[in-house]
């Protein structure tokens, strides 16, 4: 009799707790965190993970949550390979996940067609298919502040604006992976188009710290201007070997995953002179980070060393947090509920109206520029900034640059077409 | 047409042109020639001992690397921390064959290759766990290995060599001759070679298995850290390096697994080849050739001669 009560009291204590834990979770706003503190990118995986973290975290110590409701991200370990970050995605998505921020391109295309299915959208910021910006074609995909083909524009801009295009030589070094490639058709319509040649250098993901072939080969072809796509330890043995061969550093120009303090802290004083494009800001010195740093660094609730808050990836990372809690709050708005959906958080995303005066009120003024949403932009317009190695930190040296809108939008709708075409159930959206 | 003259008259009128280009491709390919062998000889020296392929060898270096720049970050001086490294290689090469080999002796080959998988996981699990997953710098300077370059004035261009290039074909240089002094003149060695030959015959005349599988995965483990420097210190010590082993099977190949000289001219084969390879033919293949120039020349071997330049031909008697 007594060892039924206790089983009993047992089972009656676990189905409390379950229930409680279940009340809890409900009561929660699940983003899931697809990230990679192993292998061989966690250099660029671990300080985003944290910067996404740590600023919701920090919503939730100084604001308890968005709306009044606390923020849960829970981590799952992709190791950046896209097998591995679709398992992440299948075991996360039935616990209300309302957004996928996968870091990889590769990730990216995989859940691309899985959004609109289980209406969970993706938010691959400034990475992914640059098509998925249009919103009429990809209803459930975003690439806020800006995409692949529109950075590449502003860069391109930046060239011609020192020294000019025209003529001109362009070496394009890249990962060999779907990531690197992505602005090959844009560099193949634009070239004629801008009167420039380009000739590429592919890095195999397994040849990422052997490139001395690639290298000799940009010695053969003399380029003018050197753009690169790098990720992961890539990166600061492209800069090593560019300077071992006396390529002018400050005609080599990194996309914003490739010039990060990770990159270049390898290289040091060897990488002076190195440019890079970025779309968010450098250092710890706004009142955002400031909270970030007392309520959850200093009070040891984050995996961030105190020294590497305010770095580039990590801010990076705050960046993409900020986006999510702006849109979540959006959501909350329009339906007038605390808890969302997916879809709702869809909604929350073209409604995503990060302004200057919105910037300010966030403890985020001069951090990045206005972006902007709609039904049918899904990209936001967002510029880039040039940054520049000075052998020992990154230093902005312009003001922001916008895309080439007029030239890359149409290619990107006549891109989207191309990918849905042959998608015969795939499903758009009318916008006004 | 196009196409043959692309082939076998354009790669030659450019190394005309530029002279200066082709002795540099030839000094690169040399230098990654000798990394690639340096990592093949860890690979040669357990599978001569044990017949083992050591799938952990990469992450060995990496682990071997990242021990060295680990501890002196503490600030323990550079070359203290460099010989505590080779003391915690000597620790875990006992804890090798104590934990895993010795409970395994007399195992099928495919047992013994699933446990340095297993070993492999191990410690890129306890890598990440101690120093995190971050790239950091080699440190260089502080171990005195020269980073300037000297120019050579050639055939009307530069020909640039670095000077860590140049201590890196030396450092690799002395090694592999003070391994084949060592496995060839030394008792030691001898010892190995009989082991290598016949593990009961050795064992009968009292070689002691346990303490030879000790040496050999010590002497990996140090060869694993003089490549993690210079792997390190072209680029940075990361997880990443663990995949540069992956040419060592193709040089292997090229080589036979049992030769040290066959890694030698194995390493130089594949690292000379896929350079010039790259520069003159690569254009026609769309470039990154580099990334399946070995391998493909592995097959190549395979096909024609299996047991690899130097290799002993495997010959079974049924």
């Amino acid at each position: 009799m007594r060892l039924k009560s206790l089983v009993l009291g047992v089972a009656a204590t676990a189905i409390a707790v379950t229930g409680t834990l279940v009340t809890a979770h409900a009561e929660e706003l699940y983003v899931p965190s697809l990230s990679y503190r192993t292998g061989p990118f966690a250099g660029g995986g671990i300080p985003f993970a944290n910067g996404f973290a740590d600023y919701l975290n920090m919503l939730n110590e100084r604001d308890g949550g968005i709306g009044g409701v606390k923020i849960k991200v829970e981590e799952c370990e992709t190791g950046y390979n896209a097998q591995k970050g679709v398992e992440c995605y299948e075991a996360t998505k039935g616990k209300g996940a309302l957004v996928y921020n996968p870091l990889s391109t590769g990730i990216t295309l995989q859940l691309i067609p899985k959004a609109p299915v289980d209406q969970i959208p993706v938010l691959s910021m400034g990475y992914g298919l640059s098509a998925a910006g249009v919103g009429k074609s990809f209803p459930y995909t975003f690439t806020y502040p800006t995409g692949y083909w529109s950075q590449m524009s502003s860069i391109l801009k930046y060239i011609d604006a020192n020294g000019g295009l025209k003529g001109k030589k362009i070496g394009f070094i890249y990962l060999d992976a779907g990531y690197g490639r992505e602005p090959i058709p844009l560099l193949d319509k634009l070239a004629p188009k801008l009167g420039f040649e380009w000739v590429g250098f592919p890095v195999a993901g397994k040849d990422m710290q052997n490139q001395g072939s690639q290298w000799l080969n940009v010695r053969k072809e003399r380029p003018d201007w050197m753009i690169m796509w790098g990720w992961g330890a890539m990166n600061a043995t492209a800069v090593k070997e560019a300077a071992k061969i006396r390529f002018p550093l400050d005609r080599f120009i990194g996309n914003w995953w490739a010039g990060a303090h990770a990159d270049l802290d390898p290289v040091g004083a060897a990488g002076k002179g190195y440019l890079a494009a970025n779309f968010s800001g450098v250092g710890a010195d706004y009142p955002a980070l400031q909270d970030v740093k007392k309520l959850v660094v200093d009070a040891g609730k984050s995996q961030t060393a105190p020294d590497k808050v305010g770095d580039v990836l990590y801010n990076r990372g705050l960046f993409n947090a900020v986006i999510v809690a702006e849109a979540i709050k959006a959501a909350q708005e329009k339906t007038g509920k605390k808890m969302i959906t997916g879809a709702d958080m869809r909604d929350g995303l073209e409604l995503f109206d990060l302004s200057e005066v919105r910037l300010k009120e966030l403890g985020l003024g001069g951090f990045t520029g206005p972006v902007k949403g709609s039904c049918a932009d899904h990209e936001g317009g967002g510029s880039v900034f040039i940054q520049q190695w000075d052998g020992s930190d990154w230093k902005r040296t312009t003001d922001l640059i916008a895309p080439m809108t007029d030239v890359v939008r149409p290619l990107l709708e006549e891109a989207a077409a191309k990918y849905t075409s042959d998608k015969p159930g795939w499903k758009g959206q009318e916008c006004g | 047409m196009e196409l043959l003259h692309e082939i076998f008259v354009a790669p030659f009128i450019l190394i005309g042109e530029l002279p200066d280009l082709f002795v540099q491709t030839i000094w690169e390919g040399f230098v990654a020639g000798i990394l690639y062998a340096l990592i093949a000889l860890g690979f040669v020296l357990i599978f001569k001992a044990s017949g083992v392929f050591n799938f952990a060898q990469g992450i060995m270096v990496v682990f071997a690397a990242l021990t060295l720049v680990g501890l002196h970050s503490l600030g323990i001086p550079a070359w203290i921390a460099l010989f505590m490294t080779i003391g915690v290689m000597a620790l875990l090469a006992i804890g090798i064959e104590r934990v895993v080999l010795r409970p395994l002796v007399g195992q099928h080959d495919a047992i013994l290759l699933m446990a340095t998988i297993g070993l492999t996981l191990f410690l890129k699990g306890a890598g990440e766990f101690v120093f995190g997953g971050e790239p950091k710098p080699m440190i260089t300077t502080e171990l005195g290995l020269p980073t300037g370059v000297t120019d050579l004035e050639m055939f009307g261009g530069l020909v640039s060599l670095q000077h860590l290039d140049i201590a890196a074909v030396v450092i690799a240089t002395i090694m592999v001759a003070a391994l084949a002094i060592f496995f060839s003149k030394t008792r030691i060695g001898r010892a190995l070679r009989a082991v290598a030959d016949d593990h009961q015959a050795a064992l009968s005349v009292g070689i002691s298995l346990n303490q030879i599988w000790a040496i050999v995965w010590f002497a990996a483990g140090v060869v694993a850290l003089v490549t993690g420097i210079m792997w390190g210190a072209r680029s940075d010590v990361s997880f990443a390096l663990e995949i540069i082993a992956l040419k060592a099977l193709a040089v292997l190949i090229l080589g036979g697994f049992t030769s040290i000289p066959g890694a030698i001219v194995g390493g130089l084969i594949i690292g000379i080849g896929e350079k010039v390879f790259e520069v003159y033919w690569g254009g026609l293949f769309g470039g990154g050739v580099e990334a399946w120039f070995a391998y493909m020349l592995a097959l190549i071997f395979l096909l024609f001669r299996p047991q690899g330049l130097f290799g002993e031909k495997i010959i079974e008697r049924v």
